[in-house]
């Protein structure tokens, strides 16, 4: 049997909670007996999940559902609260020198809003060019010619070299977010909802971007999106992502034609489809639960179409239902 | 890849032009007034800079004085042939020469206050913005404590310990001015501390000490310049209070606020001069500083950006 | 009573700036009928939300409704005054914008809202309006109404929120409903329920809705008609079905061939080469130009006046051909 290479990203039942720390005031309260409000938002509770290398992993869900933070947690950029996180098969946080920058500097994140992602007092060519200094990535003598090659890669004349970023479009932005993502050679992008904050022009635009680097260098993506349609056209595989749980995670062409977590199917039926016509909408109960509260079980049983006593005291565990096809549904069982 | 904007060959004018009306309104409003307090400003800056070669006498040096010319009336003139433009005081100085000397003065600890106090202000909230928990709580108390005192009295007390002179004017008043740039500072990086650019920094390894002094800084400025600029004024006004009450500056080397209070006694029985010209030339000083400030905050609000 | 409840023509509104006024909506027409849902579909910069503000008098200055007739029920709107269009605005024509903050104050409790909005415009004791808000919130689906009059905006959340200000527009009943991309920033869930309530509430009331946004999925679902909006005018329009199965002009094709959801997936997208103009720098005769891969030396020289073909029209001189791509 053929070993498997190892992954590029592991988590392992890794969870992220944003704890409210008490302040002075409040400890102080507690001690003549108040008790203290800790709000603990439980942004990831315990996912599993494993990203081979060169593959686009489409990752789904609606506010709240914790993506953002996980994407930002393989990056890196947050450190988890329990559980690990591998980079090539090592721990990333007993990663240290030289190997944690290999690390930081190959997973690197696309974000979402452009405008945010820059920053308004550097010309383009210092944004792009900043890493390179400052960790000696390149004779100095070359970092013009790398920096356009970083633009004409993403598509850019190189007469921006001298803008700043509000004097180029939103899409150019994200063109300029992607270049400053090149220019450290990784091997791997977390791409957080790119093209969710652009016209639709303008995404085709960048999508057809993200396609042609893959191709050329041979990236790994976890794609992070709510739009469903654009998660279909670029991923290998997705999983659906729920209050900090994977719910649902197979191919891409599995999960779109044979969806078998509830809350799949409802996203996949309340999607606008353009083919569709005066429809009649039917729509799913219930509103998205806050992270500071997740509700017992299984997170989405209080709005579930099919729940079962089961499903409030228990959260169901992601199981195999079909070759490389994994759901956390009671039903399954059933 | 071939680039992505064609250039549009040929472009539509707009609808109208705009009325003449609202033309001429808005370049009323761009031109006079800062072109004027700009030129008023280098004007003070220049009689600051060569005041000592200006002023036909030094008001500094007591050799020059003659008590026999004290508290002569405006255009009297001088032994030596000159004129006593703006008269003398009451130890003989020459009024106009004072002036110029004091206006020295109070531009020297206006801004050195203001730059000293900024710098300290903005390096604290920064990191205290950035670090967060611990480190922030304590800074924070630090400066709530010191922005508890009233600035006059905590100006007081410390030069009434420290003794008179410009150097300890100056050091009283940043210890008691920092703090609220720490403040402003800090609730602004606040903000930004979370935007995408200060993550992308992180991401791509940068040290914490250069995000912070090179991201951060930059794009926080805003704020503490506005206020700094307020502040200047208020530097000032501060330097010539406590000169007025008497801890400030040394009596040999009279600002305007000295010179005011030196002045004070004879307002009444009519050698005005002593008081008012330091008065109005104090007066016309912060008026220029404020307006001034005022047109540079317009041209920093990105709205107009 | 005519079947038509709102004729616009010719509507021009322009921003002043100091290069001189630039026509963010230049030259708009469209028909709308009562119980009418239409579809304003544009990208950023094309003046669709404008649109929807220049209909009812919003737009404050530096912009200026210049030139147009906005017919509502056989009235002129740009000749009435604001105490006219005051009367009318809440009442018969009622808004709903992007974001619900907008709408709603955040330090009144939504219970004296909505009364408020009931009693500006008729007689009506506390009790009734009070009953007839319990009801309109009963109808967008928010569950223990009575108590949530008394709440505030910020304790509910984004979707609710936003159903709110669907209960607000509904309470007058009225004869058209303008929304301004009311579900853009809300997920796709919601975005459902937000749907459903608003095609109920449609067809219940037969209130005309004229839905802005750049989601051509939701008008597919949604809408009866659609009207295509580029760099200031309409360039396509008719009936849902025929303009999204068979677009007449370049850019409504282009949109729709550049929708993840058409192509096959892993192929390259279909891209409209360049970006739409800013509003100073839109392009002489058709704005579309630069960008149309159909172009010819005509498009340059004179804007496109509009074509009827039965139900539809357009505005090209090289229109795609009867039998084309089908989506």
């Amino acid at each position: 049997m053929k070993t498997e290479e190892t992954p590029v990203i592991e988590l392992r039942n890794v969870h992220k909670r944003f704890e409210h720390r008490p302040d002075l005031a409040q400890r102080i309260l507690a001690l003549a007996g108040r008790p203290i409000d800790r709000r603990t938002v439980y942004a990831v509770n315990g996912v599993d999940l494993a990203i081979r290398r060169g593959e686009v992993l489409g990752l789904v869900g609606e506010s709240g559902c914790g993506k953002s933070t996980l994407g930002r947690v393989v990056a890196g950029l947050h450190h988890q609260t329990e559980g690990e996180v591998l980079f090539k098969g090592q721990h990333a946080d007993q990663l240290r020198g030289a190997e944690r920058l290999a690390y930081i500097l190959g997973v690197q994140m696309i974000f979402q809003d452009p405008q945010a992602s820059l920053n308004p007092r550097q010309r383009v060519r210092q944004i792009l060019s900043e890493a390179l200094k400052v960790h000696k990535l390149s004779p100095r003598a070359e970092i013009p010619a790398r920096v356009d090659r970083a633009l004409s890669e993403v598509g850019l004349d190189s007469e921006y070299r001298e803008r700043f970023s509000h004097q180029i479009s939103g899409g150019q932005r994200q063109r300029i977010g992607i270049a400053r993502a090149l220019m450290v050679s990784p091997s791997f992008m977390v791409c957080d909802e790119p093209v969710a904050a652009l016209d639709v022009s303008i995404q085709a635009q960048i999508i057809n971007l993200f396609m042609d680097l893959r191709e050329q260098h041979g990236f790994t993506y976890l794609f992070i999106s709510h739009d469903l349609g654009v998660v279909r056209h670029i991923s290998d595989r997705v999983a659906i992502m729920y209050l900090g749980k994977i719910v649902e995670i197979s191919t891409a062409a599995e999960i779109f034609a044979r969806a078998n977590h509830p809350y799949t199917q409802a996203l996949l039926a309340e999607v606008p489809d353009i083919a569709r016509r005066g429809r009649t909408f039917i729509p799913i109960k219930g509103e998205i639960p806050s992270p500071l509260a997740p509700p017992s079980g299984c997170t989405f049983h209080p709005r579930c179409p099919h729940v079962m006593p089961v499903c409030k005291e228990q959260a169901p565990p992601l199981d195999l239902i079909a070759p490389g096809h994994w759901s956390a549904c009671h039903l399954n069982h059933a | 890849m071939t680039p992505t904007d064609p250039e549009p060959t040929g472009t539509i004018g707009p609808l109208t032009d705009t009325p003449r009306r609202v033309a001429i309104l808005k370049k009323l409003r761009r031109r006079p007034t800062v072109r004027g307090s700009v030129i008023a400003l280098l004007i003070l800056i220049v009689v600051v800079m060569v005041a000592p070669y200006f002023a036909p006498q030094n008001p500094y040096d007591l050799a020059n004085l003659n008590l026999l010319d004290g508290r002569l009336a405006p255009r009297s003139p001088m032994m030596d042939g000159g004129t006593y433009w703006l008269g003398t005081d009451d130890q003989g100085r020459d009024m106009l020469s004072a002036i110029l000397y004091g206006l020295r003065i109070s531009v020297m600890v206006g801004l050195t206050t203001v730059a000293l106090a900024t710098t300290i202000g903005s390096l604290v909230g920064l990191v205290a913005a950035y670090v967060g928990g611990f480190v922030d709580a304590m800074l924070m108390r630090l400066v709530d404590f010191i922005l508890g005192f009233p600035t006059i009295l905590v100006a007081l007390v410390l030069l009434s310990m420290l003794g008179r002179g410009i150097d300890k004017v100056i050091l009283a008043l940043v210890i008691v001015q920092w703090a609220h740039y720490a403040r402003i500072m800090r609730s602004r990086a606040l903000q930004e501390r979370h935007k995408e650019y200060v993550e992308a920094a992180a991401n791509l390894g940068f040290p914490a000490w250069r995000i912070m002094l090179f991201h951060l800084l930059p794009n926080c400025l805003g704020p503490v310049m506005v206020f700094a600029t307020i502040q200047i004024a208020a530097a000032i006004v501060l330097e010539a209070t406590l000169s007025f009450l008497g801890v400030g500056v040394p009596v040999t080397e009279p600002s305007l606020g000295l010179l005011i209070a030196n002045g004070f006694q004879y307002l009444l029985s009519g050698d005005y001069w002593i008081s008012m010209f330091p008065g109005l030339a104090l007066l016309l000083l912060i008026l220029t500083i404020n307006i001034l400030g005022d047109r540079l905050r317009e041209s920093l609000d990105p709205r107009h950006a | 009573m005519t079947e038509e409840l709102l004729k616009v023509r010719g509507l021009r509104t322009a921003f002043h700036t100091e290069a001189g006024a630039w026509p963010a909506v230049d030259g708009v027409d469209f028909t709308l009928r009562r119980g009418e849902i239409l579809g304003l579909v544009g990208e950023s910069g094309s003046g669709k939300s404008v649109t929807g503000f220049s209909l009812v008098g919003l737009i404050d200055a530096p912009g200026e409704v210049v030139a147009g007739e906005v017919i509502f029920d056989g009235t002129d709107l740009r000749q009435l005054d604001e105490e006219g269009l005051r009367q009318l605005r809440g009442n018969r024509i009622a808004m709903i914008f992007q974001d619900p903050l907008m709408t709603l104050n955040p330090v009144l409790r939504i219970g004296e809202q909505m009364m408020e909005a009931i009693q500006t415009h008729a007689k009506v004791s506390n009790a009734e309006a009070r009953t007839r808000c319990r009801e309109a919130l009963e109808k967008v689906g928010i569950a223990s109404a009575e108590s949530r009059l008394d709440s505030y905006p910020h304790e509910f959340s984004g979707g609710m929120r936003q159903r709110v200000a669907i209960a607000i527009a509904m309470l007058n009943n009225p004869d058209l409903i303008i929304a301004d991309e009311p579900t853009t920033a809300l997920d796709v869930t919601i975005q459902g329920q937000i749907l459903y309530r608003m095609q109920e509430v449609c067809r219940t009331l037969n209130t005309a809705l004229i839905w802005i946004t750049h989601d051509l999925g939701v008008v597919a679902e949604l809408a009866d008609r659609v009207a295509v909006m580029y760099a200031g005018r309409i360039v396509e329009t008719g009936p849902v079905s025929e303009i999204l199965s068979a677009p007449r002009h370049p850019y409504t094709q282009g949109l729709l061939q550049s929708m993840p959801g058409i192509a096959q997936p892993g192929a390259r997208l279909q891209q409209i080469k360049g970006m739409a103009p800013s509003l100073t720098k839109r392009p002489s005769g058709c704005a579309f130009r630069p960008r149309c891969p159909n172009a010819i030396a005509r498009c340059a020289e004179q804007a496109p006046d509009i074509t009827t073909e039965g139900s539809r029209s357009y505005r090209c001189y090289v229109p795609i051909a009867r039998e084309s791509v089908p989506v």
